[in-house]
């Protein structure tokens, strides 16, 4: 793996093999000794031009696991924030020699532009841009759902069969971008879940289907319910009259909760806003996976990284 | 190149006829088959399409107060390169051309170059705030002689100040051309509202937002009884509006720019802030639009919208890069690729669409005429069995932001004539003094 852009350049086996290493990557941190040596010599810089504490934390803890060197170059406070360009601070990382670029960046395709530069030879890792995706979230959603269904005989698999609901602002979700595509390429079915202000309009060709009412579609017993994050952005720009009405309609409530079949997991990429679309209940209840999201984060990152730099690399 | 007399000999006219062209002291003085060669310099155009010097009604020239994208030198130097011999100059400078001084000074730049004629444009709204009007009567009134009034890069979006803008320049036939935008319905926005933008997550500009603001403006015109030109038409739904309006007799013009008639959206792929521009490439569907509105007279002319930008605002990430291409000197070989090779236009039409029509709406007298005895001698020499793959190298501007380049273009520029004077030879701009020479001559003879 050159880089890691986008779920959509995936295919189903490139994504099943991320989600094995990801298992193997996932049984050593369970060892007394965690740490591996693989990436030792290596550099990655995490390149943070938003503040993401917690993905930057667990980038931070996957390069280390693996031995890699590990530079945080945030953009808050540097030279990045007195105007430098993604060029100039491209061409240090270069002269500083580093052999993976974790970006996360507020503009929706910054990650290409450093990839299709030539100003950096490094791999170069999405984690989050704009509006467009989160491809090593995605990634850990799918190793997470995975091992629900399929426990300790995961490896191999896909996701065949299984539906997964959605739910909030898709249109400015990155996460729900990169899901779609991923889910689709490991056979799932995705339903979008909103109010009409906030799932996008044209979506001509996209593995997704579409529904404004969210107890519809858990009458139909999807597998997964992935509840998103509503930015407070969002509520003061007309995409829903207020937070109490947006909770009522697109809200996993107390009351949704129970509805729930048996087996239906409940996720979210975090942070979450307990009681706007999400339940303190729901989300500390048995089938909520956001502790576990955390953790396979790590394992679903050092998976990453271990394929981007350990000589897996082809141009 | 002291002569003033040339002899094109042998080029095809517009109309598709072989003939001879003499030019003299900044006039044409003869067309017709073996016009007398004594003294002049005889230029083969033997197998050359002559048009009338094209006229861009949409051309930021950048000067004053953004040198470091262009100037008027560099910028008619890029005119001069692409076939023109005239550009109006929008007011979006610093400070903005709206002031009689403002606009004067920007035509004194014009004839410093001297390898176009340069014709201001003057803003509607101060500083282009869109709070109150410029001094559009003293621009009229001005050297400048402004009959065409625009705040183009902002739309005048005010329904009443539009309306009073349209009512105003009635008073000495100027007309209002409008950037419409809806900015509401734009904020934040960076390319085409539809599938593609859904998909990068960058966010849309939907059609509705150029739509709702040509049909509202189409209506105050009607009610003002004015004249209303409409910037950049993007959009099917656009056409459609401009198709209907017209059919009522309502007074609108309208110009599509060379790229809304050849890209797509889903250039943007690439994150390639190149393809960057306001409006936005649109879909196939609202090219396919465009194009039969310009072949059906329902869009009037084709206009660059000519912007210059330094490197370091291209070569970033997509939502952080200003809007704008450069296309002088790629227009009529891209008219040539959508409108002519697909059978949509004839040379003639052309000429009309990239001349004597734009001249007419900015009400340019002595510009843009046919090529016929008396014409000012604005000529441009195309060669139409050419093919290229664009590159910087054919750029004569100060700045690199063309879509082109890397893309196979059919013809070429070999001679440019502005006011008899060679601005282009040999597919190959003159130097300045030279050209500066050839106009003093000719404005001394003349
Ligand atoms: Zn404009």
């Amino acid at each position: 793996m050159r880089h890691l852009l986008s779920t959509r350049d995936l295919s189903r086996d490139a994504a099943i093999h991320i989600l094995d290493v990801a298992e193997d990557m996932a049984d050593t941190q369970t060892r007394e000794v965690r740490k591996l040596p693989t990436l030792r010599g290596k550099t990655v810089v995490n390149l943070f031009f938003e503040d993401s504490t917690r993905t930057r934390i667990s980038f931070e803890a996957a390069a280390k696991r693996l031995s890699a060197d590990v530079i945080n170059f945030s953009a808050k406070g540097s030279s990045v924030s007195k105007g430098e360009s993604l060029k100039d601070t491209a061409q240090t990382l270069e002269e500083m020699g580093a052999d993976a670029v974790v970006i996360r960046h507020g503009a929706s395709g910054a990650p290409h532009t450093l990839a299709a530069s030539g100003w950096i030879d490094a791999g170069i890792v999405n984690a989050g841009d704009g509006t467009h995706e989160h491809p090593t979230q995605a990634l850990l959603d799918a190793f997470t759902i995975r091992r629900c269904l399929h426990g300790s005989a995961s490896r191999g698999r896909a996701l065949d069969g299984v539906t997964v609901a959605i739910v909030g602002d898709i249109l400015h979700s990155r996460v729900a971008r990169s899901n779609v595509w991923l889910l689709s390429a490991l056979g799932a079915r995705t339903v979008f879940v909103g109010p009409p202000t906030l799932v996008p309009n044209h979506l001509e060709g996209w593995p997704a289907e579409v529904s404004f009412d969210l107890d519809a579609t858990l009458a139909t017993g999807p597998d997964v319910v992935m509840m998103l994050r509503i930015q407070s952005e969002r509520m003061n720009d007309a995409f829903f009259p207020n937070p109490r009405e947006y909770s009522r309609r697109w809200g996993l409530d107390d009351e949704r909760l129970a509805r729930l079949g048996p087996d239906t997991i409940v996720m979210h990429p975090g942070p979450m806003n307990r009681g706007l679309e999400i339940s303190s209940r729901a989300a500390d209840s048995p089938r909520s996976t956001v502790r576990e999201q955390v953790a396979n984060g790590v394992s679903a990152r050092m998976a990453v990284l271990y394929l981007l730099l350990s000589g897996e690399r082809e141009d | 190149m002291s002569n003033s007399s040339f002899l094109l000999s042998g080029a095809t006219l517009p109309d598709g006829s072989t003939a001879d062209i003499a030019i003299a002291d900044g006039f044409v003085v003869g067309v017709g088959d073996g016009l007398d060669s004594v003294d002049a310099i005889v230029i083969d155009a033997a197998g050359l399409q002559a048009l009338p010097g094209l006229v861009d009604l949409h051309t930021h020239l950048r000067e004053p107060g953004y040198e470091d994208s262009e100037t008027v030198l560099t910028g008619t130097r890029a005119a001069a390169a692409g076939g023109f011999t005239t550009v109006f100059a929008m007011a979006n400078t610093s400070p903005v051309a709206d002031t009689a001084g403002l606009v004067e000074q920007e035509l004194a730049l014009g004839e410093a170059s001297g390898y176009a004629t340069v014709q201001p444009i003057g803003a509607v709204t101060t500083g282009l705030a869109g709070e109150r009007l410029a001094e559009l009567g003293a621009m009229a009134s001005s050297r400048a002689r402004v009959r065409l009034f625009s705040d183009d890069g902002f739309c005048v979006s005010d329904p009443l100040l539009m309306r009073r803008a349209l009512e105003y320049v009635k008073a000495f036939d100027g007309a209002i051309a409008q950037h419409a935008q809806e900015p509401r319905l734009t904020v934040g926005a960076q390319m085409n509202e539809g599938e593609v933008s859904t998909r990068l997550g960058l966010a849309g500009w939907p059609a509705v937002a150029e739509e709702a603001i040509i049909a509202r403006d189409v209506l105050l015109t009607e009610h003002v009884g004015s004249r209303l030109h409409v910037c950049h038409v993007s959009t099917a739904g656009s056409v459609e509006i401009i198709r209907w309006a017209k059919a009522r007799g309502i007074a609108v013009t309208a110009e599509v720019t060379p790229h809304h008639l050849l890209l797509t959206d889903d250039l943007a792929e690439s994150y390639d802030a190149r393809f960057k521009v306001n409006p936005p490439l649109r879909s196939a569907e609202d090219v396919a639009a465009v194009r039969e509105g310009l072949a059906d007279g329902t869009i009037d002319i084709v206009a660059t919208d000519h912007a210059p930008h330094p490197d370091q605002h291209k070569d970033c990430a997509w939502p952080e890069a200003a809007n704008g291409m450069v296309g002088l000197e790629s227009a009529l070989s891209v008219v040539h690729s959508a409108m002519v090779e697909t059978g949509l236009l004839d040379w003639a039409d052309v000429a009309r669409v990239l001349s004597s029509a734009p001249a007419r709406i900015g009400r340019l007298d002595g510009v843009g005429a046919p090529i016929t005895v008396g014409s000012r001698a604005d000529v441009v020499l195309y060669d139409t069995t050419a093919s290229r793959t664009f590159d910087v190298d054919d750029l004569a501007g100060k700045s690199a932001n063309s879509p082109y380049v890397g893309r196979q273009l059919p013809g070429r520029v070999v001679a440019t004539f502005h006011r008899g004077v060679p601005t282009v030879l040999d597919g190959a701009l003159r130097p300045h003094d030279e050209v500066l020479a050839g106009q003093r001559a000719v404005v001394g003879r003349g």
